[in-house]
């Protein structure tokens, strides 16, 4: 039903112009779920929209064409095109809350499309978006309908933008990473409704990704992106047990899931031996009956709720749970960004908890516990170079000047496999990849025992997501150091962690040793969270 | 609803230390002005006795806090003190002269406004084309132009030059009779006798101190206004309506429009500030009788009783008028009063 | 080791879906791309913002060396040549007391520099402080401030300005305590607000990690981020600032005559307007146009300059 040949897509950029798609060519069956997985500028989110012909001000159409139901989308007039859009062929992206009017009630926006397309009047439009409301199984639809999206929880937010889309009963529906931003127990909840939408109403689905093992699950063929152009294309076991493409390998081997161990997320080849790490017997950081409770509009809110664990030294311990379950605010307690309401945290057997947070940056332990934060741009002081953030301890921790600083920067850098001759630049100028090792090795300036990672990989691309675990694991060994690596992501922790906690609602659900608790998990919770997880097809060669 | 309902009565309640505030500042400021108004009360005439006699009886020998609280209890009363130039209650002269100002102020608003807004909608929606080029233009050139400079010019070109405007000399022209009082607004007033005699001479005094206004509030309504809209129309949300096929006449009015008034309203509020100011400007360079040239005219005789009153009445005035406008936010944005923004 | 790790073949993650710049992973930065390359950079990108900053320089240079290179003196007066239209003598013509009014207006453009210069630098600095201490602070100190700042914004600025100088008196030092006055509210309010942003940001938990006081996280790490958006406020202040003290002196207050003042000169020009003598009032109000809109323009470049990530 769609036929993309020979696509081009090019932006003019203050460097000139830019090809985003350098030529294109798939089909889509009817009743078809593809999938298009792909890193950051491969090209594949700039490819619906070209399709559906919500390009950037700057962006066009420069070759190709796209044949939808006889009609080229290229060539299309505006006007068609706004028939087409909604009607025929829907979109739904990524951040549901931004993706919808906030000071418009939600029933509103739906009645507006369905009006738009004549698929309802004046008098009958309430009723049936109420009713596209309920398709999506939201709960008390009639009250719903008057709520505005701030009002909503994300993946509320979510399931209108899919009543929103599927409102008027399109054939085609384009789904543009819509799972990023949502907790993973949600994204499975998501993800199975427009599947099973999808499916009951002979729909056509485009699913755009950057995770493989998700296209995966939920796709029918998956179709391989790099730069512009499609490198591999084929069916979703197809591609995992037999991927032809040095990329397409490149992205198998990365895709975290059940078997093998952190170097095998690297390609083949690329892989040199890594020696275990060592796990001491003393106990590093004891945190015992750790609470912390807010004052809310509403009374008190217990954040976290008197949580207990142990971290020796050299062990790697995960912290998982979703969002609201306590783990960052059980990490900025760690760390002494923030001070507990109850408990104590011991350091080597000092506690820690007992020094106030206002006046940790001066204690002689500041050194030695210290942290990785999620999104490196924001971490990053955009006025400093990479040699400047990383010196910053150095300066002020360790009393270190001139050469000293100099030498021992460099030393880091090295260490974290960041270039020297991109230590002048400024953030803005390098990649995530990069700003994730600056931080990585400003954190271990100051030779820290206790490192704390909060999703230090979230916002990086899958491929340079194995580069830096595969870091962390070189580093623990030859620096003896211990983590607490938060995440939602179940199959990283499994490849990176020896000890496993799992929270939910302030409280510890679950801790074991990693194989224990991921093979046999024994609370409701964890099963949850292990079955939500996407299931990448096991391959025979790890 | 609700939450909307008390946030609104809350912006009311902190409304009313601001109003104290600015009371006791207008307070300390003009009891600060130089020349003694114990002289000046008890006339050419008067020997040191009745000098201090004036003083006592206008309890300015007392100290400062019990003259303050003195003074509040007055304010509450309504009573701002005599004019020494003119003679007259203060209270009297503020509200004489009020509908004059206001007259001009709004209507210079309101001309503004339909020039600016629609301008700056346009410029977002045709970003490049020549009607971008022009707003982009006025902004730069309307936020430069002194008001004072403005009017004087345009006087220059329309009197002098043209000999269309008639002389700048206040609101109506000798030759006609003030309408009945009705609201004060003489446009008002004499359209609801049907004098269209006296509507149209008002309407030819006002225009040119009106246009003068509204260029100087011209440029920043425009510019906000077009910064609102294009924030607007490159948001999540367009994108998802344009998505939707939602056409264009729809997405701009309904869904971008009604997010770019947001800010816009918020700029009203400094808009305001800047206006009430500029009108004492315009006042006086077109000799309109309103509450501007009264202060001037009671600063340079150092009649502090008007000044106080004056600064004060400007005060309460914009409070008010901020008020509104937060009022009238609440209106549009349902987010009003909640962390949802 | 390092081989695999090295981040030597890794293009940039930049937002998803659009057109990416492949960074040049292979060129060494240059060495701190020095502030003058920078800001050299900038005129060149931007024509308006070249012909911004050099209006600035005409601007400076009357001010400093006007008053020594006038052809006339600004406060000699001749009964003889009174209200003489522009000529080659007169290029600005005369005024009602047979002044040059060319060379009083250069020589008034040092008056009304320094006045804005002066009241902007005096609510810059306190209003920064101010804003700065209030929004990384929070809780009474932030409430306290804000009541202070609404308080004062409850004023038109203009009525407020009008009121400190009748009470303080006709001086120019006046004039600049009134102006620095009425715009202490909207540096204290723009600091307050970025660094309201800033203050939970990656990077300020990174840097007290890192050891550094609240202090130093204020002064070093938070407020230089700020100064970008700041310098935009900067040169529309300055612009306001110059129409403030113009508008003032229109009215009477602030600075007298004889003193050449652009207001002054409006205001003393207004009264021969109707009578057809154009010159008096039209070129100490171009100037003010000139020198408010040099202002404007200058804001844009001046926050290129600042801001790291217009650096390419």
């Amino acid at each position: 039903m769609l036929s993309i040949k020979g696509l081009g897509v090019a932006f003019r950029t203050r460097n000139g112009e830019v090809n985003a798609v350098k030529g294109i060519d798939f089909e889509l069956a009817k009743g078809e779920r593809l999938g298009i997985v792909g890193e950051s500028g491969s090209g594949k989110s700039v490819t619906s929209y070209a399709l559906m012909r919500i390009l950037d001000a700057g962006g066009t159409i420069k070759s190709g064409e796209a044949v939808y139901g006889g009609i080229d989308l290229r060539r299309a007039s505006e006007r068609d095109m706004r028939d087409i859009r909604g009607r025929e062929i829907s979109m739904i992206f990524q951040n549901p809350r931004a993706a919808l009017n906030p000071i418009r009630k939600v029933g509103h926006q739906i009645e507006d499309v369905l009006r738009r397309h004549s698929r309802a009047t004046r008098h009958n439009a309430k009723i049936k978006a109420i009713e596209a409301l309920e398709a999506v199984k939201i709960r008390d639809a009639a009250a719903r309908y008057e709520s505005y999206p701030f009002e909503l929880s994300g993946g509320m937010c979510q399931r209108v933008v899919i009543a929103l889309a599927l409102a008027c009963d399109p054939k085609l529906i384009i789904a543009d990473e819509p799972t990023t931003g949502l907790d993973i127990t949600t994204q499975k909840a998501v993800m199975d409704l427009v599947d099973d939408l999808v499916r009951a109403r002979g729909m056509s689905s485009i699913l755009i990704t950057h995770d493989l093992g998700l296209a995966s699950q939920y796709c029918d063929r998956i179709v391989v992106m790099k730069d512009g152009l499609i490198v591999e294309a084929g069916d979703p076991v197809e591609l995992f047990t037999n991927p032809q493409h040095a990329y397409t390998r490149k992205l198998v081997h990365a895709t975290p899931r059940r078997r093998g161990t952190i170097r095998s997320l690297l390609p083949e080849g690329e892989r040199p031996d890594l020696e275990p790490h060592v796990i001491g017997e003393k106990p590093l950081i004891d945190v015992i009956n750790l609470a912390k409770t807010y004052q809310g509009k509403s009374g008190p809110v217990h954040a976290v709720r008197k949580i207990s664990f142990t971290v020796h030294e050299g062990e790697s311990v995960g912290l998982v749970g979703e969002s609201g379950c306590g783990k960052s605010t059980t990490s900025s307690m760690l760390v002494r960004l923030l001070d507990s309401t109850s408990g104590s945290i011991f350091y080597r057997g000092e506690d820690i908890a007992t020094l106030p947070a206002a006046g940790f940056a001066k204690h002689p332990l500041r050194s030695k516990i210290q942290m990785v934060f999620q999104d490196a741009t924001d971490s990053l002081n955009p006025r400093f170079t990479a040699r400047q953030a990383i010196a910053d301890p150095l300066h002020r921790l360790m009393g270190m000047r001139g050469d000293a600083v100099t030498t021992r920067t460099e030393e880091l850098a090295e260490m974290t496999g960041f270039p020297a001759h991109l230590l002048d630049r400024f953030p803005h100028q390098l990649s995530g990849g990069q700003k994730a090792r600056v931080g990585i090795a400003r954190a271990l300036a100051t030779e820290p025992d206790f490192l704390i990672l909060d999703e230090p990989t979230a916002a990086l691309d899958v491929s340079i997501q194995a580069l830096v675990l595969n870091l962390l694991a070189d580093l623990r060994v030859r620096l003896g150091i211990s983590y607490l690596f938060v995440s939602h992501d179940l199959n990283v922790v499994r490849l990176l962690c020896d000890h496993v906690i799992v929270m939910q609602n302030g409280s510890i659900v679950e801790s074991g040793p990693v194989a224990t608790v991921m093979e046999n998990p024994q609370h409701p919770y964890t099963r949850e969270l292990l079955s939500a997880a996407p299931q990448a097809p096991e391959r025979e060669i790890a | 609803m609700a939450v909307r309902g008390t946030s609104v009565l809350t912006r009311i309640a902190q409304a009313i230390p601001v109003l104290f505030g600015v009371i006791v500042i207008s307070f300390v400021l003009t009891r600060a002005l130089p020349g003694d108004p114990a002289v000046q009360f008890a006339g050419i005439m008067a020997t040191p006795e009745t000098i201090e006699e004036t003083r006592a009886k206008l309890g300015l020998d007392k100290p400062l806090p019990e003259q303050f609280v003195v003074y509040l209890g007055q304010l509450f009363q309504g009573d701002l003190g005599q004019s020494v130039s003119t003679g007259r209650p203060v209270l009297t002269e503020l509200t004489s002269r009020l509908p004059a100002s206001l007259e001009l102020t709004l209507s210079a608003l309101l001309l503004s406004c339909l020039v600016a807004v629609p301008l700056g909608v346009l410029a977002a929606t045709r970003p490049g084309s020549w009607v971008d080029q022009i707003c982009r233009l006025l902004v730069t050139m309307g936020v430069s132009l002194p008001t004072f400079f403005t009017g004087v010019m345009l006087i220059y070109i329309f009197y002098y030059l043209l000999g269309i405007s008639p002389s700048p000399l206040g609101r109506l022209d000798f030759i006609y009779l003030d309408p009945p009082h009705v609201t004060g607004f003489f446009l008002i007033d004499a359209a609801l006798v049907g004098d269209w005699e006296t509507w149209f001479g008002a309407f030819k005094q006002l225009i040119l101190p009106a246009v003068t206004l509204a260029l100087f509030t011209l440029a920043p309504i425009a510019r906000m206004t077009r910064a609102a809209m294009l924030s607007a129309l490159s948001s999540d949300y367009i994108r998802t309506a344009r998505a939707a096929g939602l056409g264009s006449g729809r997405i701009l009015c309904g869904y971008a429009f009604r997010n770019a008034l947001l800010p816009v309203v918020t700029t009203l509020g400094m808009v305001f500030s800047f206006v009430l100011g500029a009108n004492v400007l315009v006042e006086k360079v077109f000799a309109w009788p309103g509450i501007g040239s009264y202060a001037v005219e009671a600063l340079i005789v150092s009649d502090y009783a008007a000044v106080q009153g004056f600064v004060l009445a400007m005060a309460f005035l914009f409070v008010f008028l901020n008020l509104v406008i937060d009022l009238a936010y609440s209106l549009i944005d349902p987010r009003f009063g909640t962390s949802g923004k | 080791m390092n081989k695999i790790l090295s981040s030597a073949s890794e293009t940039s993650a930049a937002e998803p879906g659009m057109a990416d710049a492949v960074i040049d992973v292979t060129q060494p930065a240059k060495s701190r791309s020095g502030g003058f390359s920078h800001l050299v950079y900038v005129l060149r990108e931007n024509p308006v913002t070249a012909f911004a900053f050099a209006m600035f320089g005409v601007l400076i240079f009357a001010a400093v060396f006007g008053p020594s290179i006038v052809p006339y003196d600004p406060l000699e007066t001749n009964a003889a040549s009174v209200l003489q239209p522009p000529s080659m003598a007169h290029w600005f013509g005369t005024d009602n007391l047979g002044r040059d009014v060319f060379s009083r207006v250069v020589v008034a453009t040092r008056l009304d520099l320094v006045i804005s210069v002066a009241a902007v630098a005096l609510s810059f600095v306190i209003g920064s402080f101010l804003g700065a201490i209030a929004g990384y602070r929070g809780g009474w100190t932030d409430i306290t401030l804000n009541r202070v700042l609404d308080t004062i914004m409850a004023f038109p600025l203009f009525v407020l300005a009008m009121g400190v100088v009748a009470a303080l008196g006709n001086s120019v030092a006046n004039i600049i305590y009134a102006t620095a006055i009425i715009n202490i509210p909207f540096y204290a309010r723009l600091v307050r607000a970025e660094v309201n942003i800033r203050r939970n940001a990656g990077f300020t938990l990174a840097a007290k990690l890192s050891g550094n006081s609240d202090a130093r996280i204020l002064a070093f790490h938070i407020f230089p981020n700020a100064l970008p958006p700041m310098m935009v406020q900067v040169s529309l202040n300055l612009g306001w600032a110059i129409l403030n003290a113009a508008g003032l002196s229109f009215i009477g207050l602030g600075v007298r005559p004889p003193t050449p003042e652009w207001g002054i000169m409006v205001a003393e020009g207004a009264n021969f307007i109707v009578s057809g003598e154009w010159w008096m009032a039209l070129f100490p109000g171009l100037s003010l146009m000139i020198a408010v809109l040099t202002f404007n323009l200058m804001g844009d470049g001046l926050r290129d300059i600042v801001d790291p990530r217009r650096r390419t």
